[in-house]
């Protein structure tokens, strides 16, 4: 009951913070400098041409029209159509977006295994050397943004000592049995794994470089509610009852710990998703964040309006499963 | 036949002062030891060490712990451990954060005894349920699976007595187990641990600071005062007359069930100063 209500309110303050979001989109890219039929025309063009595209793409009429007009298709699902590539919004945005979310599960995934084997192995050597050198490795893991790991990435395992490919999400030159764009899991769904294998090769690198900071801020984060939990009175008595301090951490410490966690690896998941934009820049990843920067420099409004949508959607539904795994987690919440 | 022997144990604050000072006291199997003393003389500390929690801030200096002739301090940890588990318990002071808040009622019972002791689950599983209703917690099947908070303080000491005693251990260390509880229910806890050691011949180190609940349920004593041990008496000599100085003044100090009005007496400041020159003379011997 608990969990279809915090559902419903979820539904209805979703639908207002995307109408905030359209709203705010919508004007403050038409306020910018840069008009996106001149960007379109080849150099030479008459005012007549250009006044003559603007009222194809409807930009000649007053702003609040075209709110209306694109509000009212955005109801019915349809989102305009790119101004450079005339194909709908919504079929471009669909078609990237596979491609984002799954480099941004694997930054995930791999931000959550690292965080969390430095704060279980700085909980079960607290106090010693090993925890100095994890807490030496998060704060460097945390002063430098995801884009320069990138970089850095890219000298160690693209130049110095090539492991992994550097740019794109697949060799082009591989055939694609896909019927997705979700290659990664579609890959091993069809026990592909030399297709899997090159797709990850060419995700390691954009995923690691996001996931490293993610990954200091879990592996601190963790690591102090641990060494918090680890002096709570049930711990204590479970050792009491012979258990090793492995074993304390994992099954008496660790789940309670992670709970306060959780609730911040929401919000810096959804930082980690802003940061595809660049990362994906970097890595010529084809996915949202790199169309989204084609479409600001095309001025292409109606799909840089489609992209910001869907990436508003994104960061709401992953606040919304942040918040039912808590409640499933937390038994004192699960029935309350 | 002497179950817990300890014997000159000094445990001090890391590169500090002094928590116990030379304790040595001995509890017989069966057999019920009361531990008394204000708060901080250092009464958890002894139940602390001889269980293997104490804290990372205090070292052991010297002594021996036998449980059952072995030096526990002696052990590899593992060892001690697995030890310890097997054949001692605590009942914690304060039953409101002594049970885990993610996990049911009835592994908490039962964790020891599968992981521990190698029993099969459905058999550790029947003896919880026969604990719970040992310890008269009605409807033992739905407590098993209810989680800590969905139940009362008195519940959740009754679920963790249930638990001490569930792997039969040789020796119980209750540490203080009622004074975090309503007043109303502390006379039934009191009178549940007492029953249930009687009829499982645990022999129990008791740790209270009332002198009152000594008298009810132990058959010896340790008098502690700033982590050293004034007095080691039995019961009945104890009450009759205090062979130490301090105890005679604590035990003046407490106010007696049949004439509760009864001027209470503040330990004297003479009392004082003497058992406080005795641990600095103590502590003089030590260096
Ligand atoms: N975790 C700890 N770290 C350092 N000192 C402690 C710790 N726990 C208790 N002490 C100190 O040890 C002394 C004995 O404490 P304790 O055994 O808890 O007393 P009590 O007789 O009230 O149970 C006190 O002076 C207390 O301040
Ligand atoms: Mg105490």
């Amino acid at each position: 009951m608990a969990i279809l209500r915090l559902l419903a309110i979820r539904l209805f303050t979703t639908l207002v913070t995307l109408s905030g979001v359209a709203v705010i989109v919508f004007f403050v890219i038409r306020v910018v400098p840069g008009n996106p039929i001149a960007m379109m025309l080849p150099p030479g063009a008459t005012d007549e041409d250009i006044a003559r595209l603007s009222a194809l793409y409807g930009l000649d009429q007053p702003l609040v029209t075209q709110f209306g007009i694109w509000v009212a298709g955005v109801v019915q699902g349809d989102f305009g159509t790119s101004i450079t590539t005339r194909q709908p919004v919504l079929d471009l945005v669909l078609g990237r977006l596979p491609a984002t979310l799954e480099l941004s599960i694997m930054a995930l995934v791999m931000a959550v295994i690292l965080g969390g084997a430095a704060a279980l192995t700085g909980t079960r050597f607290r106090g010693g050397r090993t925890e100095g050198a994890i807490d030496v490795a998060n704060g460097m893991a945390l002063s430098v943004p995801d884009f320069l790991w990138g970089l850095v990435l890219i000298l160690l395992f693209g130049v110095l000592l090539p492991l992994f490919h550097i740019s794109g999400r697949v060799t082009p030159s591989l055939e694609l049995p896909f019927t997705t764009d979700f290659y990664l899991f579609e890959s091993l769904i069809r026990l592909r794994f030399d297709l899997w294998a090159d797709i990850v090769s060419h995700m390691f690198m954009p995923a690691l470089a996001l996931a490293i900071p993610l990954a200091a801020i879990i592996g601190q984060l963790l690591k102090q509610s641990l060494k918090e939990t680890m002096n709570l009175d049930y711990v204590t008595l479970a050792r009491t009852k012979g258990y090793g301090e492995t074993r304390v951490i994992l099954r008496e410490a660790l789940r309670n710990a992670a709970l306060p966690t959780l609730t911040l690896v929401g919000v810096q998941f959804t930082f980690l998703i802003g940061g595809t934009v660049i990362i994906e820049r970097l890595f010529s990843y084809e996915g949202l964040g790199n169309m989204a920067i084609d479409a600001v420099i095309n001025r292409d409004l109606p799909l840089i309006q489609g992209i910001v949508l869907l990436f508003a959607l994104i960061f709401t539904v992953v606040n919304l499963i942040v918040d039912l795994l808590y409640a499933v987690l937390n038994p004192r919440l699960r029935h309350a | 036949m002497t179950f817990l022997s300890i014997r000159n144990l000094s445990v001090r604050l890391k590169k500090g002062p002094p928590l116990l000072r030379r304790v040595s006291l001995d509890v017989a199997a069966g057999e019920v030891r009361g531990l008394v003393g204000e708060s901080g003389a250092g009464k958890s500390m002894i139940g602390k060490a001889v269980l293997g929690i104490l804290p990372p801030s205090v070292e052991v200096t010297g002594g021996e712990i036998l449980l059952d002739g072995t030096d526990l301090l002696r052990l590899p940890p593992a060892e001690r451990r697995r030890r310890i588990g097997a054949t001692c318990a605590l009942i914690p002071q304060d039953p409101l954060t002594a049970l885990n808040p993610s996990h049911r009622i009835g592994p908490q019972i039962t964790d020891r005894l599968v992981d521990i002791l190698g029993w099969t689950r459905a058999d550790a599983t029947a003896r919880a349920r026969d604990l719970l209703a040992e310890v008269q917690i009605p409807d033992p099947d739905r407590v098993l699976r209810a989680y800590p908070h969905e139940l009362s303080g008195g519940m959740r000491q009754r679920i963790l007595i249930a638990s001490a005693f569930a792997a039969e251990p040789k020796l119980i260390v209750a540490d203080e187990p009622t004074t975090a509880l309503d007043v109303t229910v502390q006379k039934q806890i009191l009178k549940l641990i007492a029953g249930m050691q009687a009829r499982h011949g645990t022999a129990l180190l008791f740790v209270t600071h009332d002198l009152g609940v000594v008298s009810k349920v132990c058959q010896r004593l340790s008098v502690l005062y700033s982590g050293m041990v004034v007095e080691d008496s039995s019961v009945t000599d104890f009450f009759a007359a205090p062979r130490h100085a301090y105890s005679a003044a604590l035990l003046a100090a407490t106010p007696k069930y049949t004439d509760p009005a009864a001027g209470l007496l503040p330990v004297p400041d003479a009392v004082i100063d003497a058992v406080r020159a005795e641990v600095a003379a103590h502590d003089r011997g030590a260096a």
